[in-house]
């Protein structure tokens, strides 16, 4: 079962792209020196420090960070959701300053609408753009994620992980080229997430969205990315970027593979070496 | 044993989830459930008895009319005296109506505006509460004074009792900004005044909701309250009219009126709550 409007090319495509060698695939969206502070009672609160990264044409790309990093600034500024305090976000050659349609976000917990019953929730975007809803895409997207037959249903009266998959629906509905994902699976338990990682690679290969998506698991990046770009704590910046070349489509059972735990233990000593330093300087 | 419990049970639980809808708490008879006909029996049953017992017990204790008149002459009264009383409940009705309107279109129209700039809430803030704790009814002779004894006085005075208490409970509910969801809206290019009426109205129609049926309760007291200050209609004027003929059951057969109309009134915005607002359980 495939996405509406999809190529079928993505995968071996794929697969010869990450054995390394080729030459990068264009720049989608790229961010330079980006920087922003928060205005706060007590101050300035620098989020971000002169963030500089690339996002690759139809690449997986995954932001980790420890907690309070600066990694929802960056991707708010990403989706044109506030300013930045200098730097540029560029897309294409747009300069994005406000939400612009080619770009979608998905927010931590779903971000559902509790009032209206999935069917209007998976409505919102067109209602806000005066558009009639594209219906047979968002059957045959609820239908590709298992949410068929629950158009009437509210929010609550679904599980955390029917709710996020509904949200990647509705994001999906109106065909945005990026997708920007901000800790989606983050409050699921470990089941559903795995599940959850299933589902967005497979939407990602048949899809050939671009997508940005943060977490703080440095196993989720792993197992989804083509790069992980790991951020410093406060003030965030870009402190190192892994090329991840394992190939596609992956099963969850990679992740106990010994390869995968070295590059596991790889960013998770490189996190923690810039984390030393810090301590030892302050 | 086992089995009659479990049969109970579930049944506990879904009155549980009917009457506590809306945050309506302390008003606790539930509505719009399912009820067997053993309870529709039940209620009725009781309903009879304390009816038949009052009517009784005044009967035998012999006690005098002007005290406390029997049910049954209550409701003679109220199909005797009907034709009089009809254009009475009418202003009663309009006045109620129009001030709650007013009072209610100001009200949740200022709470809208007022709690996007914090600034001018902290200052308005402390007015609407002294609207709010003074009670209305003491204008109304300076009302009277100002615009004679027609139906205007009062009808100012329903909407300045009804207005604060929408506008509180509005800006309470306009207050609960959910960020994400605003932030969502905007990412799919939503505009102000979309985001006002997809996203913060409905975020707030729990409160908005409530401080309609309370802002119009009050209004109904506003409104007897007033007719009984001056003028010479409306059912609060009756009210003073009976009660100093001593003519207690057609003074009772108002006050029933008036609890079927704050009765009627609740259960309205009851229902409205459940209509508009049962997804905040
Ligand atoms: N609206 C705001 N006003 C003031 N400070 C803020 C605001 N939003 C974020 N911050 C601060 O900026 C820093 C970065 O926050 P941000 O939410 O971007 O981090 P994060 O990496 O997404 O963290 P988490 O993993 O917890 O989601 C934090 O120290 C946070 O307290
Ligand atoms: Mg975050």
């Amino acid at each position: 079962m495939k996405l509406p409007g999809i190529a079928d090319v993505a995968q071996t495509e794929r697969t010869s792209k990450s054995t390394g060698l080729h030459s990068a695939p264009p720049v989608k969206m790229a961010i330079r020196n980006a920087s922003k502070s928060y205005d706060t009672r007590s101050g300035a609160v620098h989020a971000l420090a002169d963030v500089s990264l690339d996002v690759r044409e139809g690449e997986f790309l995954c932001i980790l960070g420890p907690s309070g990093c600066g990694k929802t600034t960056l991707l708010w500024s990403m989706a044109g959701l506030h300013a930045l305090s200098s730097g540029s976000i560029t897309l294409g050659n747009q300069q994005i300053t406000r939400p612009n349609p080619e770009i979608a976000m998905i927010f931590q917990d779903a971000n559902l609408l509790p009032w209206r019953n999935l069917a209007k929730n998976i409505e919102l975007p067109f209602e806000l753009k005066r558009k009639p809803p594209d219906r047979e895409r968002i059957a045959k997207l609820l239908d590709r994620v298992g949410l068929a037959g629950f158009e009437n249903k509210f929010p609550r009266e679904l599980s955390g992980g029917m709710q996020q998959r509904a949200s990647i629906v509705r994001s999906l509905s109106v065909d945005p080229s990026v997708l920007l994902m901000d800790e989606p699976f983050g409050a699921l338990d470990a089941f559903t997430r795995d599940e959850m990682n299933l589902l967005i690679q497979e939407i990602w290969m048949e899809t050939k969205k671009t997508i940005a998506f943060v977490t703080h698991s440095i196993s989720e990046a792993i197992f989804l990315a083509d790069r992980v770009a790991v951020m410093s704590a406060r003030p965030g910046r870009i402190a190192e970027i892994y090329d991840i070349d394992i190939p596609r489509p992956r099963s969850i059972d990679i992740q106990t593979e010994p390869d995968f735990i070295k590059r596991v233990l790889d960013i998770k000593s490189r996190i923690e070496h810039g984390r030393g330093a810090r301590v030892a300087i302050t | 044993m086992d089995k009659v419990l479990g049969d109970k049970i579930p049944e506990f639980n879904k009155k549980q989830g009917g009457g506590g809808n809306v945050g309506l708490s302390g008003a606790s008879f539930s509505l719009g459930d399912h009820r067997s006909k053993f309870e529709i029996l039940v209620i009725i049953l009781v309903a009879v008895v304390i009816i038949g017992g009052t009517e009784l017990a005044l009967l035998v204790m012999k006690v005098p009319q002007y005290v406390l008149p029997r049910p049954s002459l209550i409701v003679t009264a109220l199909f005797t005296e009907w034709n009089f009383l009809w254009p009475h409940i009418l202003i009663t009705l309009y006045e109620l109506l129009v001030g709650f309107t007013i009072g209610a279109s100001i009200g949740f129209v200022l709470a809208a505006v007022i709690t996007q700039f914090p600034f001018v809430e902290k200052i308005v803030t402390p007015y609407i509460l002294l609207l709010v704790t003074t009670p209305m009814l003491a204008l109304v002779p300076l009302l009277i004074l100002r615009f004679g004894f027609g139906s205007e006085p009062r009808i100012i005075a329903v909407a300045l009792a009804s207005g604060p208490m929408v506008m509180i409970n509005s800006a309470t509910g306009f207050r609960r900004v959910d960020l994400a969801k605003i932030a969502l809206a905007r990412s799919f290019g939503a505009s102000t005044l979309q985001i006002f009426t997809k996203i913060r109205i409905p975020m707030a129609m729990p409160m908005i909701i409530v401080g309609l049926m309370v802002g119009s309760i009050f209004g109904l007291l506003t409104t007897i309250g007033a007719e009984m200050v001056g003028g010479a209609e409306g059912l609060g004027n009756r009210l003073t009219y009976y009660s100093a003929l001593i003519r207690m059951p057609q003074f009772f057969a108002i006050i029933l009126i008036l609890a079927v109309m704050g009765i009627s009134i609740y259960v309205f915005f009851f229902w409205l709550g459940k209509k508009w607002a049962s997804w905040e359980a």
